[in-house]
């Protein structure tokens, strides 16, 4: 076979050659995030079309059943169907997937700007379990004979957060961080009405770096909140305890580290102070993927803690949920964990409900079980030697993505200055902001312009401007320079060219919202109804 | 021969000696210990974690995962008639399919824009319920039923200012454990039986924020009273919350309809498989009343315009309600909970159509009816309700000599599942649309023979 050629035998250096050389990538990627301009679903809406069929009863069984207008209140039957879209099969598949093209998923960017958030690789292998059957359509009522796999997990992963933990029994019941914390805060509640303390301790004291459920929790149980400023070097201020506690304390809920990624070195005498003071102490550990197997709750003297399973457990986060929280406590608390609890008698696993003392039930059944699955086997890939691989990395790459991020102009790490850091990182963007006026959301949205993103922090914004990262273990060193090479961009982009900033995205699936109506009663539109109701002014089928 | 040089970890890829050293030189750091000197010798390990050996190998993991599922057994749908909260449906492929896409499964809490997907599709999953419920308002789901339930109340609560919470009819006990672990602070709980009367009587002794009830209860029971109840709670100046199985709602009246204030349920019998009961996601709904949408604890997602004609943007409606905006000054707590399976739910409504729903709520009502029937036929059992209409769930009471439990077990040998026992005479069966006539049939052939 021949071809026609051009130039000389090799053919280098000819012109047509030269043209078939592909440049070098620039510094940051050239990125645009798919825009499909996708309608609304019930804008797809074609009568007559279907999306599944559904298997018609038996003429037999129909005919047995009867009619049921004869055996129901016509109020108790729905008069009109639903306002749900008709629409195709494909069709439906199509606008779903549009959607999640227009989603930035952590397996798909560095996504190392969700501080807090410990967004580490999720392993594909953990999802494959949860889908088999054998896990998926188990029922949480079959005989226990036929579940035994499951509940060895659930034991398994117990033990394992124990070890963990250092604390003696866990719940793997509570949904989530939040429903953990809840928890936690029932068992306080219920520890302190055993010891006929409910009326006299009805103080909760936590701080400000905490997340803001742990303050929350506590009101919504029937607290008084005390929330502990942070000193001038970032830590909660001891001080501010000393003069908190007392006859009142029911407990201390703290995170440490704290979302500044700075570990408070006094954390013993934190739970020291409370402890003399009669209250029992709860250890928020949402933060503890730079922990693990260097120091444990229990050897901070800790009665509770919990862990997001989530976070540090490498369970995928789902858009915000499901998640999967852990409750541990130590024994004198165990009588007041969620029931039921997972037992082995050496041959056979069982749920045990019988315990009096429970605070009842957190959540149907036995937990998130899915992702129990998921962090179960996520450890027993790692290991003790691989977990403390895990939070040595965390912490080599936090201290690497600080030590990039403050080369760049316009940002500062308040507090504890020259300190390393643990996990995580709160950054101030408030020197740029001078400088500039661009603001710290400004920047974050301009990051997705580079394939990327953001998170700046709870409210209220306790540090100005504030940024707040964590690369965790899961990210090479190549990913942490890409990341600071778009932030330093960024920034400089905010000096250069600072409308570019304040107007991103420019290449995400939509640009900035006018968003003066989600506050405005007249004007919000939480559904499609609510919309054609209050905002496109349509009158409703029946003219109401 | 040489022993090899540990792998590097897959999943952690800075864990390999050249890139720690360098990165640890371009800090000009000597170790990582160098960044753990906050924390005192004296809280720190003294040795490893005492963890089982790790199965660092893919395959090595995957083996030890099959020996555990391999003591699970996973029953074809027609063999088991377990219900009783979690509920065994045909979960559509593309359900699954969109949930499982990396995209939607490993987001988190992204800006509207470079996650607009998740809030277009939670958006019109608030929309889609709402066109199921007859509400202009759903949340972003919450953790589960009995959450949804426990939260309504305390929005009662809050919204009338009164500290009694009626609780009519048969609630399954670990939703009412739930529910009085969440309001017990600041709340009574009346439990009263679902009649106009009962419920009278508490209401004309004052200080009652909410009448709740459940359409099914607890045992499956449609209860004829529901909108009997929702008119005498506001009579006194009362919220009616009306708890739902939501795949009833093609066929059954939407509690708003007959004047409940807010609906509230579970969302797991909408496209989420049983997984041992691990797939729940709760949901509250209401009018559009700006007092009440006040007291929503949730993220409620909102449709505004962006600055370019015919985009459809979403944020955050009315923030300052929440505990991520005020921490303890916002309403209860919010946090991840449980948005991927908002997102099913969606998807699922949107396959399904006003048509597929009516239908599923036929052919579950119809297959109830006669399984009921066929299962009262037998000699020796009894419904203990035979006038009464029941959604999937409903109890057979056993009149001979053997325990429901001995029964139950005298089923699994035959390879069928359920009911589960609810006391020593009495057992819980359910069926749902993926039950044939001969999976009824074949569960009452058995039980002629087992009940003697």
């Amino acid at each position: 076979m021949t071809r026609a050629v051009n130039g000389d035998a090799t053919g280098v250096g000819t012109p047509d050659v030269a043209q078939a050389r592909v440049a070098a990538k620039p510094a940051t990627r050239r990125f645009h995030q798919a825009r499909w301009d996708e309608k609304l679903i019930f804008e797809l809406d074609a009568p007559g079309e279907r999306g599944v069929l559904v298997p018609a009863p038996d003429p037999d069984v129909a005919a047995a059943a009867g009619d049921l207008a004869e055996r129901l209140p016509s109020a108790l039957l729905r008069r009109t169907p639903p306002g749900l879209p008709e629409i195709g099969q494909q069709r439906v598949l199509r606008h779903y997937l549009r959607l999640s093209q227009e989603n930035l998923g952590a397996d798909l960017n560095v996504d190392v700007g969700q501080g807090t958030c410990t967004m580490k690789y999720s392993p594909k292998v953990n999802d494959t379990f949860v889908r088999d059957p054998r896990i998926a359509q188990l029922h949480p009522a079959q005989d226990g004979n036929t579940t035994q796999g499951v509940l060895e997990i659930i034991y398994r992963l117990e033990r394992l957060l124990a070890e963990i933990s250092g604390m003696d029994r866990v719940s793997l019941q509570p949904a989530a961080g939040s429903a953990a914390i809840w928890a936690n805060v029932s068992m306080i509640r219920a520890c302190l009405a055993a010891r006929g303390e409910s009326g006299t301790r009805d103080e909760v004291i936590t701080t400000s770096f905490s997340h803001p459920s742990n303050a929350a929790c506590a009101k919504t149980a029937g607290f008084r909140v005390i929330t502990l400023p942070p000193d001038a070097d970032g830590y909660p201020d001891i001080e501010a305890l000393r003069a908190a506690v007392g006859p009142r304390t029911a407990a201390l809920l703290i995170t440490n580290p704290e979302d500044t990624g700075i570990y408070n070195p006094r954390i013993d005498e934190f739970v020291r102070l409370v402890h003399d003071a009669g209250g029992l102490c709860s250890y928020d550990q949402a933060n503890a993927n730079g922990l693990l197997g260097i120091t444990r709750a229990r050897d901070a003297g800790f009665d509770l803690c919990h862990f997001n399973l989530h976070k540090t457990f490498s369970t995928p986060h789902m858009c915000g949920g499901p998640a999967a929280g852990a409750s541990a406590v130590t024994a004198e608390l165990a009588p007041y964990l969620p029931r039921p609890t997972v037992e082995f008698d050496g041959t056979r696993y069982r749920l045990d409900d019988d315990r009096p003392e429970s605070i009842g039930k957190t959540r149907p059944f036995y937990g998130v079980v899915p992702n129990l699955v998921r962090a179960y086997a996520w450890i027993m890939a790692l290991g003790a030697d691989g977990l403390r691989e895990v939070a040595e990395t965390a912490v080599l790459n936090n201290n690497y993505l600080v030590h990039k991020v403050l080369g760049i102009h316009g940002v500062s790490l308040p507090y504890a200055e020259g300190q390393p850091r643990l996990e995580q990182a709160r950054y101030s963007w408030r020197q740029l902001n001078e400088e500039t006026g661009v603001h710290t959301g400004d920047l974050g949205l301009r990051m997705a312009d580079f394939g990327t993103h953001y998170w700046t922090s709870h409210h209220p914004y306790v540090v100005p401007e504030p940024m707040t990262l964590e690369p965790t273990e899961s990210y090479s060193r190549a990913d942490l320079d890409e990341y600071a090479a778009i932030l330093a961009e960024v920034a400089r982009e905010a000096y250069d060219d600072p409308d570019t900033v304040r107007t991103s995205p420019h290449r995400a699936p939509v640009h900035r919202n006018r968003e003066g109506s989600l506050d405005d009663p007249h004007a919000w539109a939480v559904t499609w109804r609510g919309y054609r109701r209050k905002v496109l002014g349509e009158t409703s089928q029946d003219g109401t | 021969m040489d022993v090899p040089p540990r792998a590097t970890h897959p999943y952690i890829p800075n864990a390999s000696p050249p890139a720690r050293e360098a990165m640890l030189a371009e800090i000009g750091a000597g170790s990582v210990e160098d960044f753990l000197v906050s924390i005192p010798q004296h809280l720190r390990m003294d040795g490893p974690l005492a963890l089982p050996a790790p199965l660092r190998s893919e395959a090595e993991l995957s083996a030890h995962m099959e020996e555990l599922l391999a003591r699970n057994t996973a029953v074809r749908p027609g063999r088991s008639f377990l219900g009783h909260g979690c509920y065994r449906h045909h979960v559509p492929a593309v359900v699954d399919e969109v949930v499982n896409r990396s995209e939607f499964l490993t987001a988190y809490a992204g800006e509207p824009y470079e996650d607009h997907g998740r809030f277009q599709a939670l958006w019109e999953y608030q929309s889609l319920m709402a066109e199921l419920l007859d509400t202009e308002v759903v949340n972003v789901p919450t953790y589960d039923g009995f959450q949804a339930a426990a939260t309504a109340l305390r929005m009662a609560g809050r919204y009338t200012g009164r500290r009694r919470l009626v609780l009519a009819g048969d609630i399954p006990a670990d939703r009412l454990s739930r529910i009085h672990d969440y309001v017990q602070d600041a709340y009574e709980l009346v439990r009263v039986p679902a009649s106009p009367d009962a419920v009278r009587a508490e209401l004309a002794a004052g200080d009652v924020a909410a009448v709740y009830t459940a359409v099914p209860d607890a045992s499956g029971r449609i209860e004829p009273c529901a909108p009997e109840l929702v008119t005498l709670a506001h009579e006194c100046g009362a919220l009616a919350v009306v708890d739902v199985n939501p795949l009833s709602l093609g066929v059954l009246a939407p509690p708003a309809s007959y004047g409940a204030d807010l609906t509230c349920g579970d969302l797991q019998p909408l496209g989420l498989h049983p997984s041992f009961g691990g797939n729940h996601a709760g949901f509250i709904g209401s009018l559009d009343d700006e007092r009440l949408v006040a007291e929503y604890p949730s993220r409620l997602f909102g449709l505004v315009p962006t600055g370019v004609d015919g985009e459809y943007g979403f944020g955050d409606v009315a923030y300052e309600r929440t505990s991520f905006a005020r921490r303890e000054e916002g309403n209860e707590w919010v946090g991840t909970a449980a948005a991927l399976h908002g997102i099913a739910a969606g998807v699922y409504l949107a396959l399904m159509g006003p048509h597929g729903m009516r239908e599923i709520g036929q052919t579950i009502l119809a297959n109830t009816a006669y399984a009921q029937q066929r299962i009262a036929e037998v000699p020796g059992i009894a419904l203990p309700d035979p006038e009464a209409v029941h959604f999937a769930d409903f109890t057979v009471v056993y009149q001979g000599e053997r325990t429901a439990a001995q029964i139950a077990a005298s089923l699994l040998e035959r390879g069928i599942h359920g009911g589960t026992p609810v006391n020593e005479r009495a057992s819980r069966y359910c069926v749902t649309e993926v039950h044939t006539k001969a999976d009824i049939d074949d569960l009452a052939t058995a039980l002629e023979e087992l009940v003697k």
